[in-house]
């Protein structure tokens, strides 16, 4: 992986100032099933092709952020600072990955 | 040896330089390469083969084949037909036992024929199994090709080194300078990297470009990045667009003998008459597949050399090339029955575009049937190619797979680097290795040092041949970077250990402290002797710096209710002024890390973490802050302030010296947190008790660090204060029964099965580990983690394992002898059914079983009676 990525505060960057922390994940809300749990925890969608993720620019200015990105292309779409729960909300609309799965 | 002075020369016959060659000095001029100033000293053995120790000479001169590889100053496998000659430079050779000449490793080509086919000793030295150590010491030492001084010290010191262009061009030939000149005339900045030492770029004089070379385009990554090779820095380029124009590599010939000293590819011949000004030999044959590696001959002619033949593969293709010699060396080459007596062999079937770059970066690669060449198409963006390597201007004729015709004799290589025949690959076939991809894993061909760059077209040509299908069908195999050798030093970049000392680390030092790795933190292990540091502590007076402690301020309107949300336990009563524990969780329930929390206002908490947990943290409370969008700011002050923690039954006379607080026990209570000044320094002040004695931990600004522990030292002289270690630290918390994040835990353990249930509040609406908690209480505990005490005086080891009927049953975390206590006490995770108190367990200790009981409150004051007094 040698990608620049598009820093919100900095601009572009050789990814590996990055810290990469996965796909954006819904916590579940209230009291979650044992296999809601085990989902929100240990799976992922895994999708080939955009999806929107977690950065942190670990050697840099020490910001979260969120990136859309390719996972074919590693071309990044968009990277945006995710500041208060309104966005945190827009992730919420994305369904929990793999909800049919049993639980192991 | 050389020849008249002439205009396209490279040396500087005013100059003499010396080198050694197997201890021989050996002449060379200023612009020479070892192996043309060997070359000139009349050497023309250079190396013995990978697998048969053939004797090889040079062939290509331009760094790619295998066949001049020497060890030079201690660095093995060095191209010395490329490598320029340094003064006092020690070459030697390599591969070979005995000389060059003389190697009796070559028995090997001349009986090993019937024992050295691929595969051969996967297949046959299987069995008897017992004698395969006996092989295996043998094929060790044979294997290989040069050798590592593995006691060598680091030779020259490499660097890595982060560059931009707008355009890096690869390649200095006329198609890549024309590119650089055009992309600089529009205004760009403009980078051309060449691997020749000399090249018509390579000056650089007068042009609106960089030129950097000899260094070479190791590989095209993504987003532009092109790692370039220049010997002692790698540079990390990223570009806007990178314009390939590697050109192309010649292709030798397969034929009978085709590997003998004397055998040569024109570029080759013609670097040692233009560059050189030396003579290739004496009487040649040229044998060639399009004009520009035909007009070699004029070189030759220039050289003094005999052309007795040229063979044209346009015109009348042989059926039948048999190349025969003594000694190694080529006497003489038989086409289609005309012997003709030589000395050189001229051979080529053109050029194939080095389009290796360019498959990396993403490019496809089709095969041009009529060229017979394989050629880029469909880049990928950002990536050009210019020139040959685009197939322009080469139009030779398709050569044959190979030239055996019905000959039996000799051996016909398809690869040099490792020895591969046209037999091994027929084998391969046979064998039912059907796929390019599968024979070349099989026989290593295209797997050498050359990296496929002789060998690859070759190898494809030859295996359609024999499955009767054309080369497009049988494609290529994957292009991987890097496109050369790189030294694995030079991609390591400088050594660098990142290292943090507190703002009192010379003061351990002075105090001759046994300093010791903390993570990234050198902290003192001791100060000599733990047990007597240990001591005063529980008797007098300690001081431990604990400026490693992560410090984080948490501030703003929502700061309690973040950590409520961050912690098992409650934030949001916690009043001002006090302070309490928090253990951090994942949402998996497994422990992170542990701290201490003190409110320092309404809206202001001050949290201290692990000394090696400080990064994970920092970076855990500003994910959850933003994915939770709440009004806190997060400050790092892990390094603007320092702390030293004071503890022991003196401490709160010696803080009554040193501050104006009242510190009696009503004014000052166990978990409070108070600023004051302390010896003049602005502090925060932490009645906590890590050792188990009362203690006030003083945080306070970096730069005072040196002082405040020396005011301290001095105001508690008359209670013989010792400054205590990281060690003496161990052995008092262990007392206490305190877990070490880390050391009692793993990435498994969840804080109710470590022994604190008192810490998870699951009444709370929500906290991050919550559910999974929840969850742990529901399916019962697994394990638990208790304290023991030994039966005897045996330390077990940290990580023994705990035996219960002859089988493990367990694991210890932790274990030291206690001076105060007299006795050897530890931590250990056990089935729940033994967490009971003086459960017997036994440890495995050097293979015996030592009997301990289970202990599950503190081993030293067990009602924290001393903290809070």
């Amino acid at each position: 992986m040698s990608f620049l990525l598009p820093c919100p505060n900095c601009g572009p960057r050789d990814v590996n100032e990055f810290a990469y922390q996965g796909e954006v994940t819904v916590r579940p809300k209230g009291s979650p099933s044992f296999r809601e749990l085990t989902s929100y925890l240990y799976f992922r969608k895994n999708v080939a092709g955009v999806q929107r993720e977690w950065w942190y620019h670990r050697h840099g200015c020490e910001l979260w952020f969120q990136a859309e990105r390719d996972t074919r292309t590693n071309e990044v779409l968009k990277t945006e600072l995710v500041s208060g729960p309104s966005v945190a909300g827009q992730a919420g609309s994305q369904e929990p990955a793999i909800p049919d799965t049993p639980a192991v | 040896m050389r020849l008249p002075p002439r205009a396209s020369e490279h040396i500087d016959r005013s100059r003499e330089l010396t080198f050694s060659y197997d201890g021989r000095p050996v002449a060379a001029f200023a612009g020479d390469t070892i192996g043309s100033a060997l070359f000139a000293d009349g050497r023309r053995v250079f190396s013995r083969s990978f697998k048969y120790h053939r004797p090889r000479g040079l062939l290509c001169c331009s760094g790619h084949c295998p066949n001049c590889m020497m060890t030079v100053d201690g660095i093995p496998n060095v191209r010395v037909c490329a490598e320029p000659v340094r003064e006092g430079a020690q070459v030697v050779a390599q591969n070979v036992r005995g000389s060059l000449e003389r190697d009796l490793l070559s028995a090997t080509d001349k009986c090993g024929g019937p024992f050295t086919p691929v595969g051969f000793y996967y297949r046959t030295m299987i069995r008897p199994r017992w004698l395969w150590p006996f092989y295996e010491k043998f094929l060790r030492s044979v294997a290989g090709l040069g050798r590592v001084d593995e006691h060598a010290r680091r030779s020259k010191r490499t660097d890595v080194e982060h560059r931009h262009a707008d355009v890096l061009v690869i390649g200095g030939g006329r198609a890549g300078v024309e590119a650089a000149r055009e992309a600089a005339a529009r205004g760009e900045h403009v980078v051309l990297v060449d691997e020749n030492l000399h090249s018509p770029a390579s000056s650089g004089f007068g042009e609106d470009f960089e030129v950097l070379a000899p260094a070479r385009a190791v590989g095209v990554y993504e987003g532009g990045l092109v790692p370039v090779d220049a010997g002692e820095v790698l540079y990390r380029f990223r570009t806007e667009r990178v314009v390939v124009a590697t050109g192309g590599t010649e292709q030798p010939l397969v034929f009978p003998g085709n590997d003998l000293v004397g055998v040569m590819l024109p570029g080759g011949v013609r670097r040692l008459v233009r560059w050189w000004s030396l003579r290739p030999g004496e009487r040649a044959v040229v044998i060639a597949a399009d004009d520009r590696d035909l007009g070699i001959v004029n070189e030759l002619r220039e050289a003094g050399t005999k052309v007795i033949e040229t063979i044209d593969l346009r015109d009348r293709p042989p059926r039948q090339i048999a190349a025969s010699g003594r000694g190694g060396r080529l006497r003489s080459v038989d086409v289609d029955g005309r012997v003709l007596a030589c000395d050189l062999l001229v051979m080529s079937g053109g050029r194939q575009p080095a389009y290796s770059l360019l498959a990396q970066a993403g490019g496809r690669v089709e095969y041009d049937a009529g060229r017979g060449i394989f050629l880029p198409s469909e880049l990928p963006a950002g990536v050009e190619a210019v020139g040959a390597v685009r197939g322009d201007g080469l139009s030779a004729a398709v050569p044959a797979a190979s030239y055996n015709g019905a000959a039996k004799t000799g051996k016909c290589f398809v690869c040099l680097c490792e020895d591969v025949t046209d037999k091994d690959m027929k084998r391969a076939i046979a064998e039912g290795f059907d796929s390019i991809e599968l024979a070349k894993r099989y026989t290593t061909v295209t797997m050498g040092p050359c990296q496929g760059k002789l060998c690859h077209l070759p190898s494809i040509r030859l295996y359609a041949r024999e499955n009767e299908t054309d080369e497009a069908t049988i494609g290529t195999t994957t292009a991987r970077p890097p496109w050369g050798p790189v030294a694995l030093g030079l991609l390591a970049g400088r050594t660098h250990e990142p290292c943090q000392r507190t703002a009192i680390h010379h003061r351990h030092e002075e105090l001759g402290a046994k300093m010791m790795w903390t993570g990234t933190w050198k902290r003192p292990h001791s100060y000599g002797d733990p047990a007597r540091e240990a001591k005063a502590v529980h008797e007098s007076l300690g001081l431990i710096d604990v400026s490693t402690l992560g410090k984080l301020l948490v501030k703003g309107p929502d700061a309690a209710a973040f950590l409520e949300r961050l912690y098992p336990n409650r934030f949001a009563d916690l009043k001002r002024g006090r302070v309490r524990y928090g253990v951090l969780e994942t949402d998996a329930g497994r422990i992170m890390d542990d701290g201490t929390i003190a409110r320092l206002d309404e809206d202001e908490l001050y949290v201290t973490t692990t000394s090696t947990g400080a990064g994970a943290v920092i970076e855990w409370f500003e994910w959850w802050n933003a994915v939770w969008g709440m009004d806190v700011e997060i400050v790092n002050l892990t390094g603007a302030l320092g702390a030293v923690n004071v503890a022991g039954p003196k401490a709160r006379e010696l803080m009554a010296r040193l501050t104006d607080l009242d510190v009696s026990n009503d004014a000052f209570k166990y978990l409070d947190a108070k600023e004051a000044l302390v010896a003049g320094v602005e502090s925060l002040i932490l009645r906590i008790g890590f050792v188990g004695e009362l203690g006030y931990e003083i945080h306070y600004a970096s730069p005072h660090g040196e002082y405040l522990w020396d005011t301290i030292l001095e105001r508690g002289a008359d209670f013989d204060i010792e400054p205590f270690g990281l060690e003496p630290q161990r052995i008092l918390r262990l007392e206490k029964m305190h877990i070490l994040v880390g050391q009692d835990t793993d990435s498994e353990s969840n804080p109710l099965e470590a022994n604190m249930p008192w810490i998870v509040k699951l009444d709370k609406d929500d906290f991050v580990g919550k559910w999974a908690l929840e969850h742990v209480l529901q399916r019962g505990f697994r394990e638990q983690l208790v304290g023991f005490e030994m039966a005897n005086g045996t330390i077990p080891p940290e990580g023994g394992q705990i035996v219960r009927d002859g089988r493990p049953g367990g694991r210890v975390t932790s274990a030291r002898r206690s001076p105060e206590l007299g006795r050897v006490i530890g931590m250990a995770w056990v089935p729940p059914e033994l967490a009971a108190e003086d459960a017997e367990i036994d440890i495995k200790v050097n293979g015996r079983l030592e009997r301990a009981h289970v202990r599950l409150k503190p081993f030293f004051d067990p009602d924290g009676e001393r903290l809070r007094s």
